[in-house]
């Protein structure tokens, strides 16, 4: 069988299907239909310095061949998380990464502390798209300067694999990946949910509480694609594809236009087993394909 | 403490697909494995295939679960595309289900007096958790609610269990009004534990019933679902904890729980 494992800054990665944040939980509500060793890794729930209650309900709405959630990274805290929920991961063999968030520097650089605590958990993933309270409520990800600040601060107090994950909110991704890049981030992940938005005619009223969400699923994945092509041009770090995944064929073309690793998210609602025929077909393909490693195909998109 | 049951993902193949009226239907599933066990109050979370704009699962409850002949129930009423698509279902049509998810109802300990009222669709819990109630031998009073006659779901099955009074809002069958307004709950003499499923102004109409008179309540919720697992927090509930997963904490919480203004 080809080689599948790949290499994200100091973490190797025994193939390059991940599951993405908010969608698998802590990855034991998926025990029962996966064998989660089989993982490349898994991406657990945000996590922020403070408990936050989340948003009202509703949060979710389908959309086409998508879906809208205004979840409000609800979850325990940090601290919470390192006593309670990690004692109970952290024999789980695969990569187990936590998504960290905050509302400004101070409280992101808290909570990678804690998490940096953690000796069986190798990397954060950094969720730079949530509204800095300082600066009026505007996205870490959104501006090159804010989201190098926060990734500096972060890179000083966290020593293990730190990736960033961007938001696909911007005019120009590719300044942002940079940015974060130069601020010593050892790779990036992206995209994030889209800003949508969904109306019930018949009520006249938005279907989410908070009128606006962030959009996933199959929908996306072109625009998904298409940053992760371009980011992947312009960074040196190995950058981690997601957005709209569904198959090994998804996964595939991410690989292609340069992701070293993808995530799967939405999919894994539609079907819990996806990961693991992710995993399966993305190797079906190198053998296919007559190749002895999934790094051959990396970046491998020939225009 | 609940119980929890091992949840799994599989084909199921429509035996019978029976019309109740013209916007429900009755899907009887079954497969050549034994059925995996599971209980009054939990749901199937359905995927529709071939459906445009449609990519979520469906959250249906357990109707029924006839173990004899290895079937499991669901009762579905067209609302929207996915539901519509069920609806399209045929003999030997094979649909994907992940089960059994979510708590459940709270059976009594000891033989007491229970009323399970259902509305519209709501109703469909109700049937596998009169069952249940019948196993340890109670007998249950059933309070359906519906528009007209034509809505009243599964009368016979039902009567088969237990006694069942009706509410009409036209009035067509049974009593007329809302089961709230039901003589059977002007009795000075009620019951010891109400369970209660269907549209939510009529949830929290019966609460309040409950409240008011002290009795022991829960109820199943229907909150929108994306994964249906406890992973996304899309389903919350506020309750007196705090938000809470409809999908596994839930959708059966008792009213003492809610945070509902009753
Ligand atoms: C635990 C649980 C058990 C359920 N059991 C049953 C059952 O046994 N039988 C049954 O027929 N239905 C049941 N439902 C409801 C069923 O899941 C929905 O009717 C179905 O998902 C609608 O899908 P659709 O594609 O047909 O409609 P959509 O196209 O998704 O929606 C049609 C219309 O219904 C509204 N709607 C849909 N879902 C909800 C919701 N959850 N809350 C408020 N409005 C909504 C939409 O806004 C829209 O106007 C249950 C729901 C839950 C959570
Ligand atoms: C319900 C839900 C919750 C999410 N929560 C988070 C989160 O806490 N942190 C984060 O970085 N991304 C979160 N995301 C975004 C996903 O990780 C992912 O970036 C996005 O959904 C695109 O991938 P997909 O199309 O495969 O789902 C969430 C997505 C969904 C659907
Ligand atoms: S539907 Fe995902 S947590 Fe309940």
């Amino acid at each position: 069988m080809a080689d599948l494992s790949v290499r994200i800054g100091n973490l190797l990665l025994k193939n390059p299907v991940m599951t993405a944040s908010g969608t698998f939980g802590y990855g034991v509500e998926y025990a029962d239909f996966i064998d989660l060793s089989r993982l490349g890794g898994i991406i657990v729930k945000g996590t922020t310095m403070a408990p936050r209650e989340g948003n009202p309900y509703p949060r979710m709405a389908e959309t086409p061949m998508g879906m809208l959630n205004a979840v409000g990274i609800q979850n325990k805290g940090a601290r919470y998380f390192a006593e309670k929920i990690y004692p109970t991961i952290k024999d789980i063999d695969t990569n187990m990464i936590v998504n960290v968030s905050g509302s400004d520097i101070d409280s992101y650089v808290a909570a990678a502390g804690v998490i940096d605590e953690l000796d069986r958990i190798p990397a954060i993933e950094l969720n730079i798209s949530c509204p800095n309270v300082r600066q009026g409520g505007m996205a870490f990800g959104v501006s090159a300067k804010a989201a190098a600040e926060v990734v500096e601060a972060v890179r000083k107090a966290y020593r293990k694999t730190l990736i960033v994950k961007l938001s696909p909110n911007v005019t120009d991704i590719v300044s942002i990946a940079k940015a974060v890049e130069d601020a010593g981030a050892d790779s990036v992940s992206l995209i994030n949910t889209l800003l949508g938005m969904a109306v019930n005619a018949e009520t006249r009223k938005p279907i989410l509480s908070t009128v606006t969400g962030g959009m996933s699923g199959p929908a996306v994945k072109p625009v998904a694609l298409r940053m992760v092509w371009q980011v992947a041009q312009a960074v040196k770090i190995p950058v981690v594809g997601l957005g709209g995944i569904m198959t090994a064929t998804d996964a595939v073309e991410f690989l292609l236009a340069g992701a070293t690793a993808v995530e799967i998210g939405t999919a894994n609602f539609v079907d819990p087993t996806v990961s693991v025929k992710v995993v399966d077909g993305i190797a079906d393909y190198l053998q296919r394909h007559d190749m002895k490693s999934v790094n051959e195909i990396i970046g491998g998109l020939e225009t | 403490m609940q119980q929890i049951m091992k949840k799994h993902v599989c084909d199921l193949t429509v035996a019978e697909a029976v019309w109740l009226h013209e916007r429900c239907i009755l899907l009887k599933l079954t497969r050549d494995e034994v059925l995996p066990p599971m209980k009054a109050g939990q749901f199937a979370e359905v995927r529709i295939d071939d459906t445009p704009g449609v990519l979520l699962r469906r959250p249906i409850s357990i109707h029924r679960v006839v173990r004899e002949k290895n079937e499991l129930w669901l009762l579905v009423q067209t609302v929207g595309r996915g539901t519509q698509r069920l609806a399209m279902l045929q003999n030997g049509d094979v649909l994907n289900v992940m089960l059994p998810l979510g708590n459940g109802f709270t059976l009594p300990e000891s033989p007491c007096r229970t009323l399970l009222v259902g509305g519209g669709v709501g109703v469909a819990p109700l049937l596998q958790l009169g069952v249940e109630l019948r196993a340890l031998g109670m007998r249950p009073t059933f309070l359906l609610g519906a528009r007209t006659a034509n809505d009243v779901l599964q009368m016979r099955e039902f009567g088969q269990v237990g006694e069942v009074c009706v509410t009409t809002e036209d009035g067509s069958m049974g009593e007329s009004g809302f089961v709230t307004q039901h003589s059977l709950l002007k009795r000075k003499d009620t019951f010891d534990r109400i369970y209660c499923c269907g549209p939510k102004p009529m949830m929290m109409a019966v609460a309040r019933y409950a409240h008011e008179h002290e009795v022991w309540c829960e109820v199943s919720l229907e909150n929108r679902m994306a994964c249906g697992l406890g992973a996304c927090l899309c389903c919350v509930e506020k309750t007196k904890e705090g938000h809470r997963c409809v999908c596994t904490d839930g959708p059966v919480f008792n009213i003492c729980d809610l945070t509902w203004p009753i």
